[in-house]
């Protein structure tokens, strides 16, 4: 057993056994954290495949990023979660069935089925021309010039949803005093000039 | 030497995971929101596992994309949930019956 597939035993069964605890865990702030450990272990195996840049947009994006704001999410509101245990064990058998068939499907497919890649029609193989420059270098000279369209468009698909979750979560509330920059600054109607005459002073 | 293969079944098995966690959770939405997580990420090894041996650069680049629509969908799900949550006082699953579906 090399060490390449000792590391992809163990990054494996760390994932798995980390979504099975993110999907069976009571508190839901243990379950994003036990996300995190599954998506830190993907990033292994991700470096595994020879795809460093993925890697370590995975930690940087999802570590650092959407697991944190589950984590902020999950701390903000409180959960007031009444746990039937009847309630939950009725749902129990089709889960079960659906997962146990879903998983035997596929085992059964990928298990029989030895894929044969040798023979198989590639698209426009952009990574030979690349074999000498690093993985981040390769995706950045695709990104940028064969892909440029799709690139453009998840910006937009970013810049709709950073609208959308603003304008979703903004609201107005009565009753909370702000501090109005215009009003304060506004010399008309709250300044009054007098002219003083000599020895007589100014009623205030 | 890693097969193709075994990529492909840690990847159904993490697919089924995050199935099977859509089917059981009955508590909170938010469960819910990081099993389509496990579920993006399971498809990702598969792009990835793929573009490796088959020596090609599109499934990284399919794997990028599919990174970026998942952190958006993520960013609309929870604002969305927060909205609900302080509407509704409450995000238990069964609660969420506004369309009496």
């Amino acid at each position: 057993m090399t060490a390449q597939l000792l590391t992809f035993y163990l990054f494996s069964g760390v994932i798995l056994i980390s979504s099975l605890m993110v999907i069976s865990t009571k508190n839901p702030v243990h379950s994003v954290l036990f996300l995190i450990l599954s998506f830190l272990n993907a990033a292994g195996l991700f470096v595994i495949l020879h795809a460093e840049f993925l890697a370590m947009i995975l930690i940087i994006v999802y570590v650092g990023a959407v697991a944190v704001l589950f984590l902020f999410v999950v701390m903000m509101l409180d959960f007031k979660t009444s746990i039937n245990k009847d309630n939950i064990l009725q749902f129990i058998p089709i889960g079960i069935l659906i997962g146990v068939v879903f998983i035997a499907e596929l085992i059964i497919v990928l298990i029989n089925t030895k894929f044969d890649l040798s023979n198989i029609q590639v698209l426009p193989n952009p990574i030979s021309d690349f074999t000498g420059k690093s993985n981040t270098e390769a995706i950045g000279s695709v990104l940028y010039t064969d892909y440029i369209l799709y690139f453009q468009l998840s910006g937009v698909i970013l810049l709709v949803a950073m609208i959308g979750s603003i304008v979703l979560t903004l609201r107005e509330r009565e009753g909370v005093k702000r501090q109005v920059v215009s009003e304060q600054l506004q010399r008309q109607g709250k300044i009054d000039l007098v002219d003083v005459k000599s020895g007589k002073g100014v009623d205030i | 030497m890693i097969e193709l293969n075994q990529f492909l079944i840690l990847s159904a098995l993490l697919f089924a995971i995050g199935v099977i966690g859509i089917f059981l959770n009955r508590k909170n939405v938010i469960i819910i929101l990081m099993s389509i997580e496990i579920i993006l990420l399971s498809v990702n090894l598969n792009l990835i596992a793929f573009s490796y041996f088959l020596n090609d650069l599109t499934g990284q680049i399919f794997s990028l994309f599919v990174l970026t629509v998942a952190a958006a969908e993520a960013a609309i799900g929870l604002a969305i949930l927060v909205i609900y949550n302080r509407n509704a006082g409450s995000i238990e699953i069964e609660k969420i019956n506004a369309l009496k579906g």
